[in-house]
């Protein structure tokens, strides 16, 4: 047995190490990814307290907290709890949803432009959508429908139009490329060809909203994400590994093929429910992982902190989305471009200016 | 997982039976068997193409072979499940990528995946396996640097030490010593011979330097345009006639004066004759 | 970034495209030329009312004040040299800017141009009021320029110059920005939508040739940069480190290019709207073709991407009468199939 080493020392950034159970459980944990989870968490969760406070019927925070707890008067609770809450909790699910399905998809691709788009997905579902609005004249549940299938069938045509013997990286970029942007332009001229009033609503739902949402999408929302996180958190080690190269993946044992296929299909997954629920919301997959990586530090991309990033990025834009351009609200999906494009400059001009 | 030694010397550890081995549908090697002797330093030298790396991915099972097969252990490569291979065999291939930001230690700790399991991610063996790693090349003092930021040399000896922390038995290793400086390409052949010698690990390794490899070797294979044109022990097979079969190299052998192996002395095209008059 | 072994899978010398020798490549290169002139007469041709070619001739050498001539004249020709020059300046600066990210994810609009261009654009409809195609012009032109000012600006600060990386994130989150604030503007405005909806399709249509003759300088100046700047870039795609040992001036080069790719898809975007898929499409196409020397990409972008986008009009002229559909919407599907079975055919390299 070798002297125990300083951990911390070794790997050069500060590092815990947990030994439970007579070693039966071991892990090291990235103190500062840890940190930055947290602070996030916590802001967002702030930031999500904020949202149920305010608005046309101020509630102190006091009575919020109390209202979630079950203390709290009909009139306060029937505000807190059935209005705000379920689009408050939907912001934190959804963007970390988002989060993580961005880091997942530039994991894969290993290129910080990477996202769920790169499969087609986004421009699928708009496609899908865009039908069901201008042509099929459909309702919300139609709408979402229309939506997850335009994206599911996209991605699956993608997949399929890139595999030859295997999917190779680059290939399965070109043929999403291609893909999307012929859905891009069918899109377009389905929105010229409407009235200017339903093209406006289907821009509206292209943008992305949270407005409102109820319980039902929370619990929808809640039951997907409680099914597809075991598979996020079992897929997670064998993503990084698959960082270091196909060849050298396959050296530690790695199946390469499977596992890439598991991880698109998560990430589709996540990006599906986000999408059929309140629409294609941009940006937060691109940037929350971007962020969250320059702020933890580490190595290739970081799926907690990517999550509590966009947990935050969401909430965030959502407060402003309601509160900015009181009364008329913007969809979320055009404030989460701008916070997030403003942020991500921010900290390139800050990393630059660290550079040694 | 120290192997216990044992005197079987001529025991294959992992062998091509016959195989055909090639990309999409380029032929590189046809019909090719060879057997790596177990607990044997061996080295694979030849031309440009002639298909010795794409031999060292069949045999670590990157790449399948379309007739014949690879045995590990008297059994097909293809039988075993993925990750118990990754205990056996570690492969060093020839272009790696490591994510952006990663330290040294941390992708060195890579190398440990097939040992662990969702819940046991960092046991004490794991530690003690990157430390060891780390020392034996020389890399512990860039432990908490960027991989980003090291020379080629030094991000070279990162990359063997991620294939050593992995402990395996058996080694392959496609050209190790590319960007290394002279002394740390000893030193790295070293290494290997006591990794060989002491721990009895088989080594199946890719060369580029002839003199490098009969040195070190304990099995030579030469191979040129997808065939072993010979394979035994340096000092029995390295003629003047097998290096101007395989590389096409007319040479001189003499005796390294220092290990006694033979070292290989081109004799180039006149120009070095002319020179030696002109000093004279 | 995607590694370059990494995407060609193994370790052989790097394919150099389906012409292997700088014959091959002239004679396909003429051939590609002699393909474009063929286009250009059917865009004069083709339309609503086929024009037969003898009577184009005629209008060309022998105008004489006859209706078909006039169509020819003052519609048909303006928008064929339109789909030429902004379809080759598309072409170009994608080309250029693939060269400089080394990313094949990139587009010209990755600068920043294609936001920059439609948040002035919105910003004079909405505020302004503004509704003809010659005042767009001005405000898409000052836009674009205005973003990749202020995208390089973003990634230059600090040491160190603007890196590709650098410039790739800084152009994605100063395009997010524009983007959302032009969209903020169209949601709240329905007039502002309205125009903005047919604005961002993209169209060659245009009376006259005023569009062209204001965007023409620009285009040109830009190409020729990119002409000037073709060598240097073959000597930064072997990597920083190797160009700089041969002596190119990488900071320079890299200037050098932005303000080329700016002038390109700036002026591009200003004339015809929004296109998006040229720039990204061509310049793959053109390096499976002749391979990774960047003067033979310029060479065949240059005449592949017209070819692309003045096939899409005419397609779009011809595909739904008595309607036209918009040369953007129509070049994706024209292009994307071509480009998904290329890319399958195996010969696809990364850069």
């Amino acid at each position: 047995m070798t002297a125990p080493a300083n951990t911390t020392l070794m790997f050069g950034r500060p590092f815990a190490v947990l030994r439970l159970f007579g070693e039966r459980v071991t892990q090291r944990v990235d103190l500062r990814g840890l940190t930055v989870t947290l602070v996030l968490l916590l802001l967002a969760l702030a930031i999500s307290i904020y949202a149920l406070a305010s608005g046309e019927f101020q509630v102190p925070v006091g009575d919020v907290i109390g209202a979630l707890f079950g203390q709290a008067t009909p009139r306060v609770h029937m505000v807190v709890v059935e209005w705000r809450l379920p689009r408050a909790s939907l912001a934190l699910l959804l963007g970390a949803a988002l989060g993580v399905s961005g880091a997942i998809f530039q994991s894969l691709t290993r290129n910080p432009l990477g996202s769920p788009d790169i499969i087609g997905f986004n421009a699928g579902s708009y496609t899908g959508a865009l039908v069901v609005i201008t042509l099929l004249n459909g309702s919300f549940y139609a709408i979402a429908g229309g939506a997850l299938l335009g994206g599911l069938l996209t991605a699956i045509l993608v997949y399929v139009l890139s595999w030859r013997n295997g999917v190779q990286g680059f290939r399965l970029i070109v043929v999403g490329i291609g893909v999307s942007a012929m859905l891009t332009s069918l899109n377009t001229w389905l929105m010229l060809r409407a009235d200017l009033k339903v093209a406006m609503l289907a821009s509206i739902w292209g943008s992305g909203s949270l407005n409102g949402l109820g319980l039902d999408r929370l619990l929808q929302a809640s039951i997907v994400l409680v099914l597809v996180t075991p598979f996020v958190l079992m897929l997670a080690r064998p993503m990084r590994q698959l960082e270091l190269g196909d060849d050298a993946a396959r050296a530690h044992g790695i199946d390469v093929e499977r596992t890439r296929l598991g991880l698109m299909l998560v990430g589709v997954a996540l990006t599906a429910i986000a999408t059929g629920i309140a629409g294609p919301i941009a940006f937060v997959a691109l940037a929350a992982p971007q962020i969250a990586r320059r702020l933890a530090g580490s190595a290739g991309v970081a799926l907690m902190p990517a999550a509590a990033m966009g947990a935050l990025l969401l909430a965030a834009s959502d407060v402003l989305a309601q509160r900015a351009f009181a009364p008329s609200q913007l969809p979320v999906g055009i404030v989460t471009v701008c916070l997030g494009g403003l942020y991500f400059a921010w900290l390139l001009m800050r990393e630059a200016r660290r550079q040694p | 997982m120290m192997n216990k030694i044992q005197p079987a010397p001529s025991a294959t550890r992992i062998e091509a039976r016959s195989a055909t081995i090639g990309y999409d549908r380029r032929v590189i090697a046809e019909n090719l068997s060879i057997a790596i002797p177990d607990r044997s330093f061996t080295v694979i030298v030849g031309p440009n193409a002639c298909g010795k790396s794409t031999l060292l991915r069949a045999l670590s099972r990157l790449l399948r072979s379309a007739s014949g097969e690879v045995l590990l252990d008297g059994r097909s490569i293809q039988s075993y499940p993925a990750k118990e291979v990754a205990r056996k065999l570690g492969l060093l291939p020839q272009t790696s990528l490591a994510p952006d930001g990663i330290t040294v230690a941390d992708l060195i700790a890579r190398g440990r995946y097939p040992h662990q399991k969702f819940l046991q991610q960092w046991s004490r063996e794991d530690e003690a396996a990157v430390i060891r790693a780390m020392e034996a090349t020389k890399v512990t003092e860039l432990s908490g640097r960027l991989v980003d930021e090291l020379s080629g040399g030094q991000r070279q000896r990162v990359w063997v030490a991620m294939v050593l922390a992995q402990e395996t038995p058996l080694l392959l290793l496609d050209e190790p010593t590319t960007f290394l400086d002279i002394a740390h390409q000893i030193e790295l052949l070293e290494l290997l011979t006591r990794l060989n010698r002491d721990e009895g690990k088989t080594i199946v390794a890719v060369l580029h330097d002839l003199n490098q490899a009969c040195r070190y070797a304990t099995h030579l294979v030469a191979m040129r345009d997808g065939r072993v044109m010979a394979e035994g022990l340096p000092a029995d097979i390295v003629t003047a006639e097998l290096v101007e079969a395989v590389f096409g190299l007319p040479c001189l052998i003499i005796e390294d004066p220092i290990s006694h192996t033979p070292l290989v002395v081109p004799r180039g095209g006149g120009e070095v004759h002319a020179i030696q008059e002109k000093a004279s | 970034m995607t590694s370059l072994a990494e995407v060609q899978g193994d370790d052989r010398a790097r394919p150099s495209g389906l012409a292997e020798s700088n014959g091959k490549r002239f004679a396909l290169l003429i051939f590609a030329t002699l393909a474009l002139v063929l286009v250009c007469l059917a865009s004069i041709a083709v339309g609503s009312r086929n024009i037969p070619l003898s009577t184009v001739f005629e209008a060309l050498f022998s105008y004489a004040d006859s209706d078909d001539h006039a169509i020819i004249m003052t519609l048909r020709m303006p928008r064929t040299l339109l789909g030429l020059t902004v379809g080759a300046a598309l072409g170009l600066s994608g080309a250029l800017i693939q060269a400089l990210t080394r990313n094949p994810l990139a587009d010209p609009g990755i600068l920043g141009v294609n936001a920059g261009a439609t948040f002035a654009v919105s910003l004079g409809v909405g505020f302004f009021g503004i509704a003809t195609i010659q005042s767009y012009i001005w405000f898409a032109f000052v836009g674009a320029l205005g973003a990749t000012v202020l995208v390089y600006a973003i990634g230059s600060v600090g040491r160190g110059a603007a890196t590709p990386v650098r410039l790739t994130l800084s152009g994605i989150a100063i395009g997010a920005v524009l983007t959302g604030i032009s969209s903020a503007f169209a949601i709240l405005d329905p007039a502002t939508f309205d125009r903005m909806r047919f604005w961002a399709a993209g169209s060659l249509v245009t009376p006259g040739l005023d569009n062209l003759t204001v965007s023409l300088p620009f285009m040109l100046a830009g190409a020729v940069l990119a002409l000037l700047v073709a060598r240097p870039l073959n000597a930064i795609a072997l990597g920083d480190d190797l160009a700089a040992s041969l002596g190119t001036n990488i900071l320079r080069t890299r200037a050098v290019v932005v303000v080329a790719v700016t002038l390109l898809a700036g002026s591009a975007t200003a004339a015809a709207g929004p296109i998006t898929f040229v720039g990204l499409m061509i310049p793959h196409v053109a390096r499976w073709i002749v391979g990774p020397d960047q003067r033979w990409i310029i060479l065949f972008t240059l005449v592949l991407a017209p070819i692309l986008l003045l096939c899409a009009d005419i397609v779009g002229r011809v595909i739904m009468p008595p309607g036209e559909l918009q040369v953007g919407i129509v070049t994706a599907f024209v292009g994307a199939p071509v480009l998904i079975i290329l890319a399958r055919r195996g010969k696809a390299s990364g850069l």
